[in-house]
């Protein structure tokens, strides 16, 4: 599904090199965790494949299902099936969170040539998936994350990945900033989103949410590369452990 | 993602999308120019001249009396320059102040007797003038929703639909110049009470030169049984544009009330100055909406409309109420302040406000809310989005006098800003003479984030869509407080007039 191959990445307005060649293989179905030192790179790395403007990519490839991604526009990227759930989802008065589901859905249909959905049964839709996340019918009216609490932000991520059916999801620190309990009802959000078609990217720092998401692989990432892959149990080890050792093992 | 560098102009914005807003300027649909065979006054402004409108316009001599006196004060003034604009000096004398469709020189009876050329242009605006037509994009729920349209082209009026309908509900809805021939001693009544031709340069100048407006009367008691609506159309070169129009609402009657206007894309710019005169009885209640979308000049500021304009609500009866709601999207300069006397007890008067300057656009606009009566209200809410290098300013009078007791205010001023070059500025009077008003002054500046943007376009819609919806978010309650048929026409004008304005 996702093929990242070499690829090195630096901020425009500066000569800092920031990606320094990842290499990472994503397939359908799939749920990776990439863990790592404050720094190494991962949240850049969410960035780069979404899109934003402020890095250069100096070397290497990324592509969606055979798609060269780093070519196209941050919408394009969408249509094509990719979504972020951002660390730090921004807030945008006046536009209400449902009139903004609907246009972002109703946006990336017509970019693939799809029916759009009309209001009712777009509400209808959306509903039914806010329930499970314990959105309710108020929360739907709010602008988007004004005045939201960490936890209610975080919820209307998975809720618009819910909505939107994206087919790779990158899930920037998800858990960040989450109690136990809404980090539970995150968890079983994306775990209700788990299928044969779908693959997830989870960055994130605590073993704890990959107690709920249970991964097939963790990468360990450290300063711009993945150092180290493995099983669910390179999470406990790093979570018991620290980084040094596996630092070491590289140097 | 690109892979080439960008130039970053400043944090969030880049060189690519200020560029971008440079192609806005192309975007004028309204642009285009009718081939109409076109009668002009000679080129100028003195007496013989006022004399000539007064004539084609067969205006009783007490009219042209008024005129005369309005010229002759207007020779010994100066123009004003407190408004935060700037701007060539206009050559008052190279103007034509009368021009008319040839067509229009034996005045029709009906629209059937109307150069069809001159309907198309309407049809071509979208604005349809047969009668049992709907107003362009508007299909109500509950059925067939009419508007009755009075087509103003240059300084002359068309023709007025759905007048027979209009008069078995005693609602006399027709252009001021007709209005004179036929009610005037209603016109005598009204002309000048609310704006005298003594309030202001421009004020002035339009009651010795204006030409023709509409003129509405609802009578006591009287819902008017459908919205009326004026469209404004400038089509001649170097012509000034100066209607002027009349609204009377007796007691315990509601109207309300759109204007749209439009003019071709010209090198030249052009003059507008209007005034519009409100009366409201007690009880009574008017809804004025604009959509005001004036050629705005190119990107370099070349051409466009300058837009001086007096407007005034006088709230006479107790709990009288007025709404001014308008969307400025055009015009290269804008000098505007509806405003409204809370003469009568209880009276109200509120004013939503969307002004969008792009370009090299100059905007100074606000409102005056001018509380006598005791118990009176106000509420301003005005939403500015400057873009490109264009200068928004907010100007805005709230004065509570000494007998007002208990009257209140609140005025919410916010200014959006999109790119780097533009500018937004408030400058809020504030006046209280008793001590038992109410003000509430609220004003924010924000300016569109590349973040906001990111998140909206990594959700699937793309940069003008994004811009679209982030601008629309902060129009909102503007927009919420227009007619539904003018709400869909601003929303899309509001998404129009920012593309490519990305910052």
């Amino acid at each position: 599904m996702l093929n990242i191959k070499n690829l090195h990445v630096k901020l425009e307005e500066e000569d800092k090199v920031i990606l320094k060649g990842v290499d990472l293989n994503i397939g359908a179905g799939e749920v990776h965790a990439i863990m790592g030192p404050n720094g190494s790179g991962k949240s850049t790395l969410s960035y780069v494949l979404a899109g934003r403007d402020g890095y250069e990519v100096t070397d290497g490839s990324a592509s969606l299902d055979g798609v060269d991604l780093l070519d196209m526009d941050p919408e394009d990227r969408a249509a094509a099936g990719l979504f972020l759930a951002f660390q730090y989802p921004v807030e945008i008065p006046g536009v209400g969170n449902m009139t903004f589901l609907r246009t972002a859905a109703n946006a990336q249909r017509k970019a693939r040539g799809e029916e759009e959905l009309s209001a009712a049964a777009f509400l209808k839709l959306v509903r039914a998936k806010a329930a499970s996340l314990q959105i309710d019918a108020e929360m739907l009216k709010r602008p988007v994350n004004v005045g939201f609490s960490g936890g209610e932000k975080k919820r209307n991520e998975i809720l618009q990945m819910a909505v939107l059916e994206p087919k790779m999801c990158i899930l920037d620190e998800t858990d960040s900033g989450l109690d136990v309990d809404a980090m539970k009802l995150v968890a079983e959000g994306v775990n209700a989103l788990r299928s044969a078609g779908r693959s997830f990217l989870i960055i994130t720092h605590y073993q704890r949410l990959l107690d709920h998401i249970k991964p097939d692989f963790v990468h360990i990432m450290a300063d711009g590369k993945i150092i180290k892959t493995d099983g669910p149990d390179l999470a406990l080890e790093v979570e018991n452990n620290g980084y040094a050792d596996l630092l070491a093992e590289v140097a | 993602m690109k892979i080439d560098t960008v130039d970053v102009v400043r944090e969030g914005v880049d060189a690519d999308t200020v560029a971008a807003v440079r192609t806005v300027g192309e975007r004028y649909k309204y642009g285009f120019e009718s081939d109409i065979e076109t009668e002009y006054a000679p080129k100028g402004l003195n007496e013989d001249i006022v004399r000539l409108i007064s004539s084609k316009n067969e205006e009783p001599e007490w009219l042209l009396d008024w005129r005369l006196a309005a010229y002759r004060r207007w020779v010994n003034l100066t123009e004003p320059t407190w408004a935060m604009v700037h701007y060539p000096a206009i050559d008052f004398q190279d103007q034509y102040y009368y021009a008319q469709p040839k067509s229009m020189a034996v005045r029709p009876k009906s629209l059937d007797e109307v150069d069809p050329e001159l309907l198309r242009t309407y049809e071509k605006l979208g604005i349809p003038l047969k009668e049992q037509a709907l107003l362009a994009g508007v299909e109500a729920p509950e059925g067939e929703r009419r508007v009755a349209v009075d087509a103003v082209f240059d300084s002359v009026s068309l023709g007025t639909t759905f007048k027979e309908e209009l008069a078995k509900a005693g609602v006399i809805f027709c252009p001021i110049s007709e209005a004179v021939r036929d009610h005037p001693e209603l016109v005598k009544k009204y002309l000048g009470t609310v704006v005298p031709a003594s309030d202001n340069y421009y004020a002035t100048l339009n009651s010795a030169v204006f030409s023709d407006g509409s003129f509405v009367y609802i009578p006591e008691g009287v819902r008017c049984p459908m919205e009326l609506s004026t469209y404004f159309r400038i089509n001649a070169q170097n012509t000034g544009q100066f209607e002027r129009t009349l609204i009377i609402a007796e007691k315990g009657s509601y109207v309300s009330y759109l204007e749209g206007c439009t003019a071709p894309m010209r090198d030249e710019n052009q003059l507008h100055a209007a005034v519009v005169e409100l009366i409201i009885h007690e009880d009574a209640e008017i809804k004025y909406s604009t959509v005001q979308n004036w050629y705005p000049g190119d990107e370099n500021g070349k051409g466009g409309i300058y837009n001086f304009v007096t407007k005034r609500a006088d709230c006479r009866g107790d709990r009288a109420k007025v709404m001014w709601t308008q969307v400025e999207t055009g015009s290269a300069i804008t000098w505007k302040y509806p405003s409204c006397i809370l003469r009568g007890d209880g009276s109200q008067g509120e004013f939503y406000s969307i002004a969008i300057a792009n370009n090299m656009q100059q905007a100074d606009t606000g409102t005056k809310m001018i509380h006598l009566g005791k118990n009176t209200r106000s509420r301003i809410v005005s939403k500015g989005i400057s873009a490109g290098k264009a200068q928004n300013t907010y100007r805005g009078l709230v004065s509570m006098h000494p007998k007002a007791k208990n009257s209140r205010n609140y005025t919410q001023c916010d200014s959006l800003l999109i790119g780097d070059q533009c500018g937004a500025h408030t400058v809020p009077y504030i006046e209280c003479r008793n001590n038992s008003s109410r003000i509430e002054h609220e004003a924010t500046t924000s300016k569109v984030d590349d973040d906001q943007l990111f998140y909206c376009r990594s959700r699937g819609m793309d940069e003008e869509e994004a811009v679209a919806l982030v601008v629309n978010g902060f129009c909102k309650e503007v927009l919420q407080s227009l007619p539904m048929e003018f709400a869909m026409e601003a929303q899309k004008l509001v998404a129009i007039s920012l593309e490519g304005s990305v910052g």
